[in-house]
């Protein structure tokens, strides 16, 4: 039987970077393929040349044996290829079924013929076990299923073969768990299923083969039984990875963090943290397990100070800072790695040097008199570029051109130097990959082994599990379970962050 | 990737400053094609006009004097904007700042009587802080009330024109001894001095540069300066870092204000002597165009204000010389405005060729210059 898909000697440069550098890919038909490369590895540049968005320079594409030429994405879907993106393109307040048939309306004379897509997507759902409402609203539903609508819209333009690209990256543990269930699905009908991701659980979860790419080039092709993780991440980082970073006993200190019956509300006014007590203490890394949206962000805020709370304490060594501002928090100790690096961490557009200068701009050396000394915050950008090894081809870039995983490194980079007594690191490692991970992994153990007190708050209950000496779970704005690292266990801690 | 790492420390020389003055160039010569176009289609006759803009705008020492008198309010209404902008924060209002700024100025030019080194400095000063804080009113609402800026600065405007007509209206506290809506004259020690011999330029245009210097060392030098950027460009991370963004928007519009009453103040001590209602031509409009034009950075200011003080100079002896609507000039200012704001699309590309030339390398596109330090 011919392969399903087979990509020869792909070449595509971009300005600087030779993205695809003579990638070779075959997909078998009714497979599960996946595609694993660290950030920036040509995964989805190799991606967007199949579904006909780009135009490789080099190299020939087969269709099952023949070979096609795509000019544009209609071409491509016409060839039975779609593609589900890392970010979804749907109208968010059109209902699931106008989204589904956006582009190919089934039409009465001028009207849309609501009652007929209604029905195809009825006919799609139940013959491919995806569960969505046709009536319902896109931003009404949650991100699981906006996700199963833009399956269903690739699914009705007769895709045989599917690219999905990290498509777990915005999913719940939960719902990354239906997703698996809904590839399988797709997979006993007869698709062919292009997975991309850098996550290696997932590539042995799901995937029957899996091919390799780093630096634009293929490592090599693997049937996925027969590799183990170790195994994967050396191929996709190049080196060995500690995937579980080793922590040496350390005997935690005094009483570094100290949280007293803290209530507060969310942006809607509801109570989303409740009568939440802990102690965090120096050389400790205490880590809060959940799932997200059970108030950990309004946790976070209130006690760096970007969130009033309605009632409690929050003391800093001996000091209560809780009447303090964000900016005095800083000074007395506390610093934080906030969940959202684009939003809340970086100044996107800001250069480098301007970057690592936030919370500064006001601190010795930095300043003289009104004015910023900028010659002391290139010397220190320089040096934390070089320090924690940020990629960049310069401090006067904007944060913006980096990657994400290096946009993460200048935070951390920013905030360790501070020199905290207290650390907040609220999901670190999120949308990062391997080799950014263990990185940032082995930076907060090393703050641990400084006898600095480390807050992590993180949804992946491995990291949780690798890191902390403790650990809470919060559930719905309550500390529902504390216990020892080593007494903790997966499914004792989903059974709590599930309320249980 | 390990080339990057190498890249970090070095410096190349760059070519990446041209870019700014690159689409400036561009946006005008483009508008001038396409304000030929009109006048064809007009059936004007395209070099006549043309001509007649150049010869009234440089044909002779009064028309140049005349050029540079406009630029100068310009330069300080285009400041105010681009300030606000660099705050993240649109100010409308400049024409009325600016009005006020011009209604203070005169009234502390006439009304004390001081020696000039302290009262043609208190007379500037006197119009930038009232105008400063007639502005920091939206500025306040925004940041504490979450009124959108465009809004207030807009409205707020005719309550300051409503403010400036009462004031030299009949029986207003400002009206002058005779039978005109004007101020009574401002003393001679509160007037700014003629520069130049046979033209009305005053020093008010060396005043104008200095503070665009001001401005931008301000922008990118200072501890405020910067948490103002920051602010603008992302409130959440600032607030993050520890900078109060309320603060820091009341602080903005404070600012942007107290430049647009300088552009009042300098019209009405330099050009007019008094404060009448109509004393201004829009100047605190056209700020804004100033402003975009001049990619929001102080120097493209004050090359943005000149042109429009050009074109507004050569419009007049246009309209006398070859009977041309000065109205044409208005087509060209708009299209000066569209081929700048459609530049944008080519700002990658611009980089992309300048930045290879420069360092020998490809470099990252960067979305935003930050300053030319």
């Amino acid at each position: 039987m011919k392969p399903a898909v087979e990509m020869r000697n792909i070449v595509k440069q971009f300005p600087g970077v030779l993205a695809n550098d003579h990638i070779s890919l075959t997909v078998e038909k009714g497979e599960i393929h996946g595609l694993l490369g660290e950030n920036g590895a040509g995964k989805t540049t190799l991606m967007s040349i199949l579904s006909g968005m780009s135009v490789p320079d080099e190299g020939e594409i087969l269709l099952n044996g023949t070979p096609i030429q795509f000019g544009n994405c209609e071409d491509a879907i016409k060839q039975g290829i779609g593609m589900v993106h890392q970010h979804f393109m749907l109208v968010p307040v059109f209902t699931v079924a106008e989204n589904i048939v956006l582009g190919n309306e089934p039409h009465k004379g001028l009207q849309l013929d609501i009652d007929q897509a209604r029905t195809m997507v009825n006919r799609l759902s139940s013959h491919y076990g995806l569960k969505v409402d046709p009536d319902s609203v896109i931003r009404d539903i949650s991100v699981g299923s906006q996700q199963r609508v833009e399956i269903l819209k690739v699914l009705s333009r007769d895709a045989k073969i599917i690219i999905l690209d990290e498509p777990t990256a915005v999913l719940t543990p939960q719902e990354v768990e239906e997703f698996y269930i809904v590839m399988r699905a797709l997979r006993e009908a007869g698709n062919t299923i292009i997975f991309i991701t850098h996550k290696l659980q997932e590539i042995q979860e799901i995937t029957d083969r899996t091919t390799v790419l780093r630096d634009g080039k293929v490592v090599g092709t693997v049937n996925t039984k027969d590799a183990d993780n170790e195994r994967l991440a050396r191929m996709m980082v190049g080196r060995d990875v500690v995937l579980h970073v080793k922590k040496e006993e350390h005997q935690a200190g005094k009483v570094e963090l100290r949280v007293e019956n803290l209530f507060a509300k969310d942006a809607r006014g509801l109570p989303a943290v409740k009568d939440i007590s802990f102690e965090v203490r120096a050389g400790e890394v205490v880590g809060i397990a959940g799932v997200a949206g059970n108030g950990q962000n309004e946790l976070v805020e209130v006690i760096t100070g970007l969130r009033k709370q309605e009632s409690g304490k929050i003391y800093l060594g001996d000091r209560d800072i809780s009447k303090m501002t964000t900016r005095e928090r800083i000074y007395a100790g506390l610093a934080h790695v906030p969940q959202d690096r684009q939003r809340r961490g970086l100044v996107m557009d800001f250069t480098l040097v301007d970057n690592f200068l936030l919370g500064y701009e006001d601190s010795p050396p930095f300043i003289e008199g009104p004015m910023i000394n900028y010659r002391e915050a290139e010397r220190f950008s320089e040096r934390s570029i070089e320090m924690f090894d940020v990629r960049t081809p310069g401090a006067h870039v904007t944060a913006r051109t980096l990657s994400g995983g290096n946009q993460q490194k200048m935070i951390v980079a920013r905030e360790f130097q501070r020199n905290p007594t207290v650390l907040i690191a609220a999901q670190p490692t999120r949308g990062l990959d391997i080799a950014a991970t263990e990185f940032v992994h082995e930076e907060l153990i090393e703050l641990r082994a400084q006898d600095k007190a480390v807050l992590l708050i993180s949804m992946e209950l491995t990291e949780i599990l690798d890191l902390s000496d403790r650990i809470l779970v919060i559930y719905e704005g309550e500390i529902v379970g504390s216990m020892k690292a080593n007494e903790a266990t997966p499914e004792k801690l989903g059974l709590l962050m599930a309320g249980g | 990737m390990a080339d990057k790492k190498e890249a970090a420390g070095k410096k190349g020389f760059s070519l990446l400053g041209l870019v700014g003055p690159i689409q400036f160039v561009m946006g005008i010569l483009l508008a001038f094609i396409g304000g030929a176009l009109f006048l064809w289609i007009f059936r004007e006759n395209v070099a006549e006009a043309y001509g007649a803009l150049f010869k009234g705008a440089f044909g002779s020492k009064r028309y140049i004097g005349e050029a540079l008198l406009s630029t100068t309010p310009l330069i300080f209404s285009g400041l105010a904007v681009a300030l606000g902008f660099r705050s993240g924060l649109f100010n409308m209002g400049v024409e009325g700042q600016l009005v006020f700024g011009g209604m203070v100025a005169a009234y502390i030019g006439y009304a004390w009587d001081l020696p000039r080194v302290i009262h043609l400095p208190l007379a500037l000063l006197g119009g930038a802080v009232v105008a400063g804080l007639w502005g920091s009113i939206s500025g306040y609402l925004k940041a504490y009330h979450n009124i959108h800026e465009v809004i207030t600065t807009l409205l707020m405007n005719y309550i300051a024109f409503a403010i400036a007509d009462y004031m030299i209206a009949v029986g207003g506290p400002m009206k002058a001894d005779n039978e005109l809506p004007v101020s009574p004259d401002v003393l001679e020690s509160a007037r700014l001095v003629r520069l130049w011999e046979g033209t009305r330029v005053s020093s008010g245009i060396l005043i104008a540069i200095f503070f665009a210097i001001v401005v931008w060392f301000f922008i990118y030098k200072t501890r405020i300066g910067y948490k103002m950027r920051a602010v603008g460009f992302n409130a959440a991370a600032a607030e993050y870092a520890g900078i109060n963004p309320k603060t820091m928007t009341v602080l903005a519009m404070a600012l942007s204000g107290a430049l647009g009453g300088l552009a009042g103040a300098v019209e009405v001590l330099g050009v007019h002597y008094k404060f009448y209602a109509a004393f201004s031509p829009g100047y605190g409009w056209d700020g804004i165009a100033v402003a975009l034009l001049g990619l929001l950075n102080p120097f493209g200011v004050i090359a943005a204000a000149f042109l429009f003080g050009v074109l507004r100079s050569g419009s007049i002896t246009m309209q006398a010389i070859a009977g041309i609507s000065k109205n044409v000039v208005s087509i060209l200012i708009a299209l000066v405005i569209f081929f700048s704001a459609t530049n944008k699309t080519l700002e990658p590309i611009l980089k992309r060729l300048l930045g290879g030339i420069g360092s020998g390398k490809e470099l990252e596109l960067n979305t935003e210059q930050e300053g030319d330090r």
